[in-house]
């Protein structure tokens, strides 16, 4: 898209974007050239020796149990995560766009979660299922549940899938309830009168009208999952015990910063570049889509 | 009367089953909250003893001040929580307005310019949204130490400036001020920079009310940059702050000094999404467009 009235000034665009590219080249670009670079090395953490393997580095990377491991962890962390946080969000948006008084105040209180560090979140959860001091792993104790996140990598995995969830509920919460306030009551008004009772009409009409919604909130979540939980899987179990929670992004992290395997890192990194790429075209290309539509 | 009667087909009695259910999702939206609350005005001892009581108790205001004045001691000698705080606003703001200025003057230049590389220089911008900075992360802290900002305020804040939403959102905007206003600002013989600072500008305002608490809110809880660029406790934000204090052993964490500092992390961006909701979710729909 395009104006049809512009100034002509040649040299001012230049600098107006001065600034934006400048940061962009030095912090974007040379850094995701560098990874791909890197990627290609085999070099010692001291920079001592530096050799080029081609794509040796993606051949151990993918030749590795832990790294496919990681691949699987990852993929069934991430549709716990987003599935957890969909389906409350959902259920809480139909719930509050029936409701006619306090909606404001619901909304408004529901959306607090959003504003916390994925970290903190992670920290809330932490406290409250701490083996030896929290209140709900005190219930579940008396429940009869073992629950012991510091030694058992599921009990671990559940911690850091319900802190990541909690927090994203909010999000999913209100664009569901924006998508179902667009829905024309007229619709539903028919179709109540042609005697569908509530949960039919939600299967037969608010359901499909809210999929363009629910595969956005999809892509979302799943970016979301992937990437913005590195800080609650810090703060809760650095990706243990025994990297029962390391994801792919925690890897990345780990073998970069702590192990130093930079080359390794690197095309990891350069993995995860594809990944968000083919992320964010599904995202934009379903956006067009539905832009088309309306 | 008559509005009650158009949705009487709507309602069939289930009203007390919604209010229900959104009660139980703010129960369960503010229970990690409120024991944090209760914890934080207990003493360690207290909470020892699982379960820890369900009531606060009367060490609130000593727990905070201590937290606030003094931080903790242990094995991670933190700095007093107030300068945690600090940091983390200082952060947030610089973050905010740095995106805000620099995406808004991108934007402008690429919707009212034409000029050679423009399609070039937008797919650059729009290129960096594929490019987060958590699978870049080796890389762009080597640029960063060598370029010597490793430990400051500007290498803490510097690589998290570009923002491609930011320019995308205005530019969209942009280009939805009509060819009118453009075309009586050049008779009236009105540079472009004074349209940015007369038109533009005034008529991006909500649009930059909205982008700055989304920002303000992001910038807050920034953890993985933060935690890499910073080894100075002095430097540290409180979302960092927070996750040192827990360290790797629960043994000797003060676990009502940590929710209070907790609590206090919380509060400021909880505070605008309560405050500024709807510029929050304005700013939210708009920036998933």
């Amino acid at each position: 898209m395009q104006r049809k009235v512009v100034f002509p000034q040649k040299g001012l665009p230049y600098w107006l974007l001065a600034p934006q590219l400048a940061i962009t080249l030095v912090f974007f670009f040379w850094p995701g050239g560098q990874a791909m670079y890197m990627s290609l090395l085999l070099q010692d953490p001291f920079g001592h020796s530096v050799q080029f393997v081609g794509l040796e580095n993606f051949r151990l990377v993918f030749a590795d149990e832990d790294y496919l491991q990681a691949v699987w962890r990852t993929a069934y962390f991430s549709l716990a995560v987003t599935v957890l946080a969909m389906v409350p969000g959902l259920a809480l948006a139909v719930m509050a766009d029936r409701v006619i008084k306090g909606g404001t105040a619901y909304t408004t209180a529901m959306l607090v979660p959003y504003a916390i560090a994925p970290a903190v979140a992670g920290v809330l959860w932490l406290f409250m299922l701490n083996p030896s001091i929290g209140v709900m792993a005190w219930w579940l104790k008396h429940a009869g549940v073992a629950w012991n996140p510091t030694l058992d990598g599921s009990d671990a995995m559940w911690l850091v899938i319900l802190a990541s969830a909690w927090k994203q509920v909010a999000y999913n919460f209100l664009f569901f309830l924006a998508g179902l306030q667009a829905i024309p009551k007229s619709l539903l008004e028919a179709a109540a009168i042609d005697g569908a009772r509530p949960f039919r009409r939600f299967y037969t009409i608010v359901f499909p009208l809210l999929s363009p919604t629910t595969f956005f909130l999809l892509v979302v979540g799943l970016v979301y999952a992937f990437f913005d939980t590195f800080g609650v899987i810090d703060a809760v179990s650095q990706g243990g015990p025994a990297s029962a929670t390391e994801t792919l992004v925690y890897k990345v992290y780990k073998d970069g910063i702590h192990s130093l395997d930079l080359g390794g890192s690197a095309a990891q990194s350069v993995v995860l570049m594809v990944i968000v790429v083919a992320l964010t075209m599904i995202q934009f290309r379903f956006i067009e889509r539905r832009v088309h539509y309306s | 009367m008559s509005a009650a009667h158009n949705s009487a087909p709507l309602q069939s009695g289930v009203n007390w089953l919604a209010h229900g259910v959104l009660w139980l999702g703010i129960a369960i939206t503010a229970f990690p909250l409120y024991i944090a609350f209760v914890a934080s005005s207990l003493t360690p001892q207290d909470i020892a003893q699982a379960p820890m009581p369900l009531w606060p108790g009367p060490h609130l205001l000593d727990n905070y001040r201590q937290t606030l004045i003094q931080g903790l001691k242990g094995t991670y000698l933190s700095p007093p929580v107030w300068l945690m705080l600090w940091n983390s606003l200082l952060m947030a703001l610089i973050i905010a307005g740095g995106k805000i200025v620099v995406s808004i003057l991108s934007a402008y230049a690429l919707a009212f310019f034409r000029f050679p590389g423009r399609n070039v220089l937008f797919w650059m911008i729009f290129l960096t949204l594929m490019l987060p900075v958590e699978v870049r992360i080796l890389p762009t802290y080597e640029v960063v130490s060598d370029l010597g900002l490793i430990n400051s305020m500007a290498g803490l804040t510097l690589p998290l400036i570009a923002s491609a939403t930011g320019t995308l959102l205005f530019r969209q905007f942009f280009l939805t001020i009509p060819d009118e206003l453009v075309e009586a600002a050049r008779m009236d013989g009105a540079g472009p920079l004074r349209f940015f600072k007369d038109v533009v500008l005034p008529l991006s305002a909500t649009n930059i009310a909205a982008l700055t608490v989304i920002l303000f809110i992001f910038g807050w809880n920034q953890y993985l940059w933060p935690l890499l660029i910073t080894t100075d406790n002095r430097l540290d934000t409180i979302v960092v702050g927070i996750t040192k204090m827990i360290g790797s052993g629960d043994a000797a964490t003060d676990w009502n000094l940590v929710m209070a500092t907790t609590l206090l992390a919380v509060l400021p961006p909880v505070l605008v999404v309560v405050l500024m909701r709807r510029w929050f979710v304005k700013g939210l729909v708009d920036s998933e467009k």
